[in-house]
């Protein structure tokens, strides 16, 4: 077993609540070779323009996942028929996070087909209604949970809303989205363990989905997932049942597990900063760019995995062909070449390229439904919270390295205006 | 020059993109004397792409295109006046109507104008336009939303190609005449070219190429139908002379600068250079109308119609006359972007002088590609056609002079693997 | 898409909006903040309106601010900046 690396002491729980000092060091090399015990190693790419270039790199491929495996059942006609087939299915319609164009943009363009300028602008004023009954909820309350009081309803009730998930079966994502979403933290990917869990609930979800699917083809609603089953792009593109399937529950999980952090850590370091936040109370107009802000202080995703198809000279070493890249979004949000003083929260900082929802390809599909939901969120937060306090701080975390924030939120107040 | 000795007046002549981000880089670098900016038109900076595009589509209005700047009301702004004559000796700029602006530091930032179509009453006829100011477009919109039967674009440059494509895109027939091989032959060569002609096809263009206009009817001083060369005759009521741009240097004439219709020399840091190639420390030239040694192309001279060429020469020259110290030679990679109706093509570095291209990702054929350009073994350029999100990992090739081809295996590649082709230049 | 024309009736100075379109790859941001300002024609091609009329500026600023390569630049004669 290696020493421990620095790319392990990210994963370390134990630097959960504070990961950037060691970003810091990782900023020394800025792209550098983990050991991982494996030849290639894996590599991370920790500042600014290493990940920046890496991102739109087309050497970079996101196919991380490893092949289909789904665990034997002991019965000899599924685990040689059924399984193989199973697989394949698997294999061949990835969500298109994991994928590469040409494949990659079909799939993407049905989506941001569906995700029209209006049903988001519906989106932000539903999200600011949803915010206001949220709070009403706790008016007399002298503590709240901002995790499960705001940030994790909020946006799981929009994105449900959004895909026309029916609201009774909402509570069924909890589990699936929070036992999914352990596919974009890198250890997962090697676990058979968490590998059979992902096989066993992907199944669940998918079964869900596709009876919802049928429904929306007998019942078309206004909602994305009956454009998405109904409808063509301009171009004539439609997907197939399977990549619709794979890319709802990509969409639902990402709803579930990636604004709730923004949100809480949006609280958090305001909470932090009181008198940023006693701005955003007086001018709620601030609200845009501290948002900005946030995504470069506190990103939701603090990084993201890739595969090299050809070697890459990058920042004076050669990261070869076929190795593991981590692109460590958070720490080049943090890259002082870039941003001057930057473990400083500062929302007046001017042109703000941060790389909180990644970049190029898969720049994150949901970054507006994101923005929108985190304004309506902290903006009410500071309107409405009277004296708030935190009351551990810092908070307890959820465990994921790369899908990162707190898992409760405790706040003291006075009330709820 | 020493900074903030505020005694000393800055002018600049020309009142577009180049000449406004240099008056905001001098006041930024900390130039607080007075400042003067004097236009041919009378008009406030303006934004020139939309002119070509929507605009013309009646989507926004040509005064709309008035430019975001950071000039406070300590900047002086002649109008509506032209400066004819430059006087170095008294530093002195003589303009038409007679009155004069006395300078102590100059930026030449005086552009281009339409190439006129070169037989002048032919040209002057109604119905018959060019295309480069907020006037000219006005006028054409004008003309467009009259509905005419028929629109002759002469010149498959980026502006006729843009016209002709916008053409189409409000229902107008539009007919491209080009006497190369393919519309933007002459900056992408004519592989590239006919990618971008079966573009243009496929949106109803009526594509002539290998033709030339030989004269424009007159009817009743109505231009009513084009001759060309070949003896076909095209009907139309709009003809737009796209015949490329011609640099505003004769001003010039008798200042002992080194400049022609190609432009006005500059040395490696920004300034002009006299008739015996001596740098005159008070004068700086930037935009359309700045000739000058490019680090990246072996110091080879060019002049550059870019725009984001005139937003980053405008600013190093505006830091230069202010008494900033250059951090070394200009060297901005040459970029530019043109949308033709909703197709966007997008180019890094210069292809000029490429012996070869090769389609590295997506597919030619289907509308959305990358080509790189190499010459000698070297990427030199890339362009875009709807893949905009590539081009800076290739203007990062270009940029270190990489190896061309690009070798290896990525994501998107063409089904049939890199293809390398004769770029087909003149 | 709002026009300029009110300028002289006695509304306040509206916005000046340029794009840089070298930068611009078509992320959309824009298109979402502010909806009636900016729009995707075909894959890629950015239409925008270069003048906003005064009472926008909340959705130009959110707009501005999301750029994922900040290629959006405002003049507001109305704010001071």
């Amino acid at each position: 077993m290696p020493d421990a690396t620095l790319l392990d002491q990210v994963k370390d729980f134990a630097n959960r609540a504070d990961p950037y000092p060691v970003y810091a060091k990782l900023r020394q090399h800025p792209v550098s070779r983990q050991d991982d015990g494996t030849e290639a190693g894996t590599w991370v790419a920790s500042t600014h323009g290493t990940i920046a270039s890496l991102l739109q790199d087309p050497r970079v491929s996101s196919e991380t996942l490893p092949p289909a495996d789904r665990p034997r059942t002991g019965n000899p006609l599924t685990d040689l028929i059924v399984k193989p087939l199973k697989d394949w299915m698997m294999d061949r319609h990835r969500v298109f996070i994991f994928r590469d164009p040409p494949d990659h943009d079909v799939l993407r363009a049905s989506v941001m087909h569906q995700f029209s300028r209006e049903r988001i602008q519906a989106m932000r004023v539903r999200s600011e209604r949803l915010v206001a009954d949220l709070l009403d909820e706790k008016r007399d309350a002298r503590e709240i949970d901002a995790v499960d009081d705001l940030a994790y309803p909020l946006p799981v009730t929009v994105i449900c809303e959004l895909f026309g998930v029916p609201r009774e079966d909402e509570p069924k994502f909890h589990g699936w989205a929070t036992q999914l979403a352990t596919a974009l933290e890198p250890d997962s990917l090697s676990d058979t363990e968490i590998r059979a869990a992902n096989s066993r609930t992907f199944d669940a979800i998918g079964g869900y989905m596709a009876d919802l699917i049928k429904d929306k083809r007998r019942h078309p609603q206004d909602d994305m997932l009956s454009g998405l089953a109904n409808e063509s792009t301009p171009t004539g593109a439609k997907m197939g049942d399977y990549d619709l399937i794979a890319t709802s529950i990509l969409m639902l999980v990402a709803g579930h597990e990636t604004t709730v952090n923004l949100i809480t850590n949006g609280l958090l370091t305001l909470l932090r900063h009181p008198d940023e936040l006693e701005r955003l109370r007086r001018d709620p107009g601030r609200a845009p760019r501290l948002i900005e802000e946030l995504l470069r202080y506190e990103p939701p995703v603090q990084f993201r995995t890739r595969k090299t198809l050809s070697a890459i000279d990058i920042a004076g070493v050669t990261i070869p062909e076929g190795a593991d890249l981590v692109l460590l979004l958070a720490s080049g949000n943090r890259d002082a070449a870039v941003f001057p003083d930057p473990d400083r929260f500062d929302p007046d900082r001017a042109g703000i390229r941060h790389l909180g929802f990644g970049g190029s390809l898969h720049y994150c599909v949901g970054a507006p439904l994101a923005r929108f939901e985190a304004e309506a969120a902290l903006t009410a937060l500071a309107g409405r919270l009277k004296a708030p306090r935190l009351i551990e701080d810092p908070p307890p975390y959820r465990s994921g390295a790369a899908l990162r924030g707190p898992e409760h939120l405790r706040v003291a107040i006075d009330g709820i205006a | 020059m020493a900074q903030g000795s505020t005694t000393e007046r800055a002018v600049v002549v020309g009142a577009g993109l180049a000449a406004l981000r240099g008056a905001e880089a001098m006041r930024a670098a900390g130039f607080t004397g007075p400042l003067t900016l004097v236009g041919a038109e009378p008009y406030r900076p303006y934004d020139r792409p939309p002119l070509s595009k929507h605009v013309l589509a009646g989507e926004i209005r040509a005064d709309a295109t008035t430019l975001p700047s950071s000039l406070g009301a300590d900047v002086e702004w002649q109008l509506g006046r032209s400066v004819t004559r430059l006087d170095r000796e008294s530093r002195t700029l003589h303009r038409a109507d007679g009155g004069t602006v006395p300078y102590d530091r100059l930026l030449i930032a005086t552009g281009t104008r339409a190439r006129p179509w070169p037989n002048p009453h032919e040209g002057r006829l109604s119905g018959v336009f060019t295309l480069r100011g907020r006037d000219d477009a006005a006028a054409l919109r004008a003309a467009l939303a009259a509905g005419p039967r028929r629109v002759l674009v002469i010149g498959a440059g980026f502006i006729g190609c843009e016209v002709a494509s916008l053409c189409r895109q409000l229902g107008l027939p539009a007919t491209l005449v080009e006497p190369g091989p393919t519309p933007l032959g002459r900056v992408l060569g004519s592989t590239v070219g006919a990618f971008i002609g079966a573009i243009l096809e496929g949106r109803g263009v009526d594509l002539r190429h290998g033709s030339e206009v030989e004269w424009l009817e007159d009817e009743g001083g109505r231009f009513v139908r084009a001759h060309l060369t070949d003896g076909t005759r095209i009907d139309a009521d709009v003809a737009v002379i796209a015949l490329g741009a011609v640099r505003n240097t004769e001003w010039l004439d008798g200042s002992g600068l080194s400049a022609d219709p190609g432009g006005v020399d500059c040395d490696a840091a920004g300034f002009v250079l006299d008739t015996d190639g001596q740098p005159d420390p008070r004068i700086a030239a930037a935009g359309d109308v700045a000739r000058f040694p490019h680090p990246l192309y072996g110091g080879r001279r060019v002049a550059l119609e870019h725009w984001s060429h005139a937003v980053m020469q405008g600013i190093h020259a505006g830091q230069l006359l202010a008494g900033a110290k250059p951090e070394g030679p200009y060297a901005g990679l040459p970029t530019f972007w043109s949308t033709q109706g909703d197709v966007v093509i997008k180019s890094a570095g210069l292809t000029e002088g490429a012996d070869a291209v090769a389609f590295t990702q997506g597919e030619p054929g289907s509308g959305r590609f990358i080509a790189v350009y190499g010459r000698a073994g070297r990427c030199i350029a890339a362009v875009s056609v709807d893949s905009a999100r590539w081009l800076p990992a290739y203007a990062e090739l270009v940029a270190a002079g990489a190896p061309f081809p690009p070798q290896g295996a990525a994501a998107d590649r063409p089904s049939k693997g890199i293809m390398v082709l004769a770029p087909g230049f003149p | 898409m709002s026009t300029p024309a009110d300028a002289s009736s006695g509304s306040p100075p509206g916005l000046r909006v340029c794009v840089d379109l070298n930068l611009c790859q078509a992320y959309a941001q824009c298109c979402y903040a502010a909806p009636r300002h900016f729009r995707i024609e075909g894959h890629e091609a950015l239409f925008y309106d270069p003048a906003p009329a005064a009472q926008d500026r909340a959705d130009i600023e959110r707009a501005r601010v999301a750029c994922p390569v900040q290629a959006i630049r405002v003049e507001d004669p109305g704010q001071a900046s």
